[in-house]
């Protein structure tokens, strides 16, 4: 049978605020456990929470940049349920009246397939503390650092039918959310975490079937991999007969499979009712128009403009914009070398490389966009070649330092003298008759692919320096000069 | 609408409430006369009428996002049962 498979997600987004939702403690990641707790976080008798502006404005942003409808008039609700980490007993969050309606953003898989998501709605919400288990005497240890920071849950349709389109969907959340800074997008931090919503249903009908939710999952990989594997799971459950429980399972990304948490047969009945301790929050379309004036170049404005201004491939203009830090240094790079097509190899290859196998973010790159754009320039006029180019850039990125000032140093500096490369030219001509005699033998057409053999061993003569085109130029006139 | 015994032990569960077996029938009576008057007052007919989130006839005052609450670890910790390294200690809370 085809099955075809259907996936909501459920994003967590931090809000990159510098207090709580509801008090004026810090948000800080990183501090000493309970530092940053104070008495409302730590829900003490007589405490009432007031709403932080900074979180409502950064929601209303994310609203007017997935084409959604704002809630002019939202309520907090409390959802109930206890766990050592939650000390109200409750959780703040929306359900009826949330800050962010029905909207939408377009996707499209790294296969160039487009989608359009739907946005059930987004909501404002704390998140809880953190328990740790390791053992404390038989006792597990609470840090309620965390316990009030804003979230946004923005929680999608069921429309996507791969796990491709999730992760495409997700990407695009974490592309808008870090071009509006509102998050700094950071997933190994958790500051975006991911639940899936995944059913299978066999191919044509209309009625969904069961799904079960996977929760927690902190990136883009794991998400293709948990629903993937989770896909397989119901697949081989129905089809041996099964029937796919609605329920909660947990990824593990070591043993790459889902196991279940708690089945919603005895799932938490949440008892939401409006929170007392907060009035409905009311904005007009002043409010909201002045925000819609500070949004910045979403994800698909700058893809498009890439395309138009840089005149790049639209599979280059989509990655160099998907993540709003990498677009920014592709831009800077652009300005300092003023070659669009070299910049966006260099920040997408080289750079890239870099980045993933030290496992850096491009905020922090040891190579700057002005360092990189000065490389670009001597290769562009010719200083260097590409492939010296790269290790100039292996110093930049070990030891710091300027291209010129690493070409000096090195002496890497391309030899475009045509009386030298001659010369060798001439060398490796007179030591290779084998290679000569098939080149003299072969088509004239076919001579081009044989050039190869020759081009290595000039390169290895000059270490690598000699000037690539002037090379090709002295060879074909010296090797088809010995055909006549 | 009435409730049954095992409606209230369900509650109390939920609320992690301990309760007295012997007074299980007395509160079945009192939630479920409760909850007759809130049948009772269902019939009103509210239609074209906002339902109410908060009886005052206000809005969310707002703060500014700046951080006004320091670290009072020491103080806050003080009526905790036990705390180790910074960290309130509780029951172990996973298999």
């Amino acid at each position: 049978m085809e099955w075809e498979v259907v996936i909501g997600l459920e994003i967590h987004v931090q809000l990159s605020t510098t207090t709580k939702i509801f008090s004026g403690a810090s948000t800080a990641f990183g501090a000493e456990p309970n530092t940053q707790a104070c008495a409302v976080d730590l829900a003490l008798p007589g405490t009432l929470p007031v709403f932080n502006e900074n979180a409502l404005r950064m929601a209303v942003m994310f609203g007017l940049a997935v084409n959604a409808e704002i809630g002019k008039r939202s309520v907090f609700e409390r959802k109930n349920y206890f766990y050592p980490d939650l000390p109200k007993g409750y959780q703040t969050t929306q359900l009826a009246e949330p800050i962010v309606g029905p909207g939408f953003v377009d996707i499209e898989t790294e296969e160039g397939v487009q989608r359009r998501v739907r946005l059930h709605h987004a909501h404002l919400e704390e998140d809880a503390g953190k328990s740790l288990h390791e053992d404390f005497h038989g006792m597990s240890g609470i840090d309620l650092n965390r316990a009030g920071t804003p979230l946004v849950e923005i929680v999608s349709e069921p429309d996507m039918r791969s796990s491709k389109e999730a992760a495409a969907y997700a990407r695009k959340i974490h592309a808008i959310v870090t071009t509006l800074g509102i998050c700094d997008g950071n997933m190994a931090e958790g500051s975006m975490r991911c639940d899936c919503n995944v059913s299978v249903r066999p191919k044509g009908q209309e009625e969904y079937g069961t799904r079960t939710e996977l929760k927690n999952i902190n990136s883009f990989r794991f998400i293709e991999r948990a629903i993937d594997t989770e896909v397989a799971r119901q697949i081989d459950l129905i089809e041996d007969g099964g029937t796919v429980l609605q329920e909660t399972r947990l990824y593990d990304p070591d043993k790459n499979q889902t196991r279940s948490m708690r089945s919603k047969e005895d799932a938490n009945d949440y008892r939401y009712f409006p929170c007392p301790d907060l009035l409905p929050v009311v904005i007009d379309d002043s409010y909201i128009e002045a925000i819609r004036e500070t949004l910045p170049e979403l994800p698909d404005a700058r893809r498009a403009r890439f395309i138009e201004e840089y005149k790049l491939s639209d599979y280059d203009a989509g990655v160099l914009s998907g993540y709003s830090a990498q677009a920014d240094y592709y831009e800077a790079v652009v300005k300092a070398c003023g070659d669009t097509k070299l910049a966006a190899n260099w920040v997408m290859g080289e750079l890239a490389k870099y980045l993933n196998q030290n496992d850096t973010d491009i905020k922090q790159s040891p190579v700057s966009a002005d360092q990189l754009g000065g490389l670009l320039e001597r290769i562009k006029d010719d200083t260097i070649s590409g492939n010296i180019a790269k290790k100039v850039f292996e110093t930049m990125w070990t030891d710091g330092g300027s291209a010129d000032e690493i070409i000096e140093a090195k002496g890497l500096k391309q030899v475009t003298d045509t009386g030298a490369i001659e010369k060798i030219v001439d060398d490796v001509i007179a030591n290779a008759d084998k290679q000569v005699e098939q080149y003299k033998a072969a088509e004239p057409e076919k001579r081009g692919k044989m050039l190869g053999f020759f081009m290595g061993q000039v390169m290895k003569a000059t270490g690598g320096k000699a000037n690539p085109g002037a090379v090709t130029g002295i060879l074909k006139k010296k090797l088809d000069a010995l055909c006549d | 609408m009435s409730l049954d015994r095992s409606d209230v032990e369900r509650i109390a569960h939920l609320a992690r409430l301990q309760i007295d077996e012997s007074d299980i029938p007395a509160y079945t009576e009192n939630l479920s006369n409760i909850l007759n008057l809130i049948d009772q007052m269902q019939q009103t007919d509210t239609s074209g009428v906002a339902p109410l989130a908060n009886p005052l006839d206000a809005v969310q005052r707002l703060r500014a996002d700046t951080v006004t609450e320091t670290n009072q670890r020491e103080a806050l910790q003080k009526a905790a049962p036990a705390v180790e390294d910074g960290l309130f200690l509780v029951p172990k809370v996973i298999e």
